[in-house]
């Protein structure tokens, strides 16, 4: 049993890495979109195999969700279809080749070489239920801060991204009379 | 399945995802990059909660990440559509505002 769980959590790393590469190198962005959400996957389902339930299937939820509205957005941001006009879209590739192949290297030295304690305490029987009881107790205020951190997230995000507001159209004071709109509609035109 | 496994993998994802948020020209691309990066952190949160200190309370911790991961992606578009809005740009490169 032992030995299957291993292959599996191997597996699904390979998968997740991998996935993630082609990220980087299928040349259509809907493509790209969903190696990255099988990335996501592969991780969530490694988040499982680590027991953590509600992490695991959350981050799998979210995702594919995030991913598919991603896909959306990749394609209205391509001027063109790179699948059809096969370009590179790299800069100093050579250097983040580097500092990539450096960075892993130095973070699975860093893995390798430390004395990793033993572990401290065991984990609680029902591991989703312990973290509801956390979320809902002593670390409720976590919560509590994100939430005016995602609605302030909104609101920023909608008012970066809309193309015209009402400021734009009654002054910033909101005290103009008639809108500055491109087309004047209304009856008194 | 050990914690210098888990680990690995995830310094594995973390590599690649900072290849890409290095290499990467268009916005979202370079957005991407930081997303793998950051499926990295999940990993290595939900390892080491679970092989070193699996106490209940840990597991908040990944929430956050996730929260603070949703957070930088609908940001992030937003600047991205802001800079296509004015600019008609969707390259890093050409957005060179700041160094005006």
């Amino acid at each position: 049993m032992r030995v299957i769980t291993d292959i599996g959590f191997w597996g699904l790393g390979v998968v997740a890495v991998a996935a993630g590469a082609a990220v980087f190198y299928v040349d259509s962005m809907a493509r790209a979109t969903y190696a990255l959400a099988v990335s996501f996957i592969a991780v969530g389902v490694q988040v499982l195999f680590l027991q953590q339930n509600y992490v695991g299937v959350v981050t799998i939820l979210m995702m594919v969700m995030e991913m598919a509205i991603m896909a959306v957005y990749m394609v209205m941001f391509m001027g063109m279809n790179p699948a059809l006009v096969p370009m590179s879209m790299v800069h100093s590739n050579k250097a983040a080749l580097g500092v990539a192949a450096a960075t892993f290297l130095f973070l699975a030295a860093g893995i390798l070489l430390v004395d990793w304690p033993e572990r401290t305490g065991s984990p609680p029987p029902d591991v989703t239920r312990a973290l509801g009881e956390a979320l809902m107790g002593p670390k409720m205020l976590v919560m509590a801060v994100i939430s005016p951190v995602m609605v302030a997230t909104i609101v920023a995000a909608v008012v970066l991204a809309a193309h015209r507001t009402r400021y734009d159209r009654f002054g910033d004071d909101l005290k103009r009379h008639t809108p500055d709109d491109a087309q004047p509609g209304g009856v008194g035109r | 399945m050990t914690l210098e496994a888990t680990l690995l993998i995830a310094a594995a994802i973390f590599s690649v995802g900072l290849y890409g948020a290095i290499s990467q020209q268009v916005v979202v691309m370079v957005m991407m990059g930081l997303e793998l990066m950051i499926n990295a952190v999940i990993l290595a949160a939900a390892g080491v909660w679970w092989f070193l200190a699996p106490q209940p309370t840990g597991q908040v911790l990944i929430m956050v990440i996730i929260a603070a991961m949703t957070l930088e992606m609908a940001m992030g578009f937003a600047v991205a559509t802001l800079l296509h809005r004015e600019h008609g740009v969707d390259m890093t490169d050409m957005a060179t505002d700041l160094t005006q």
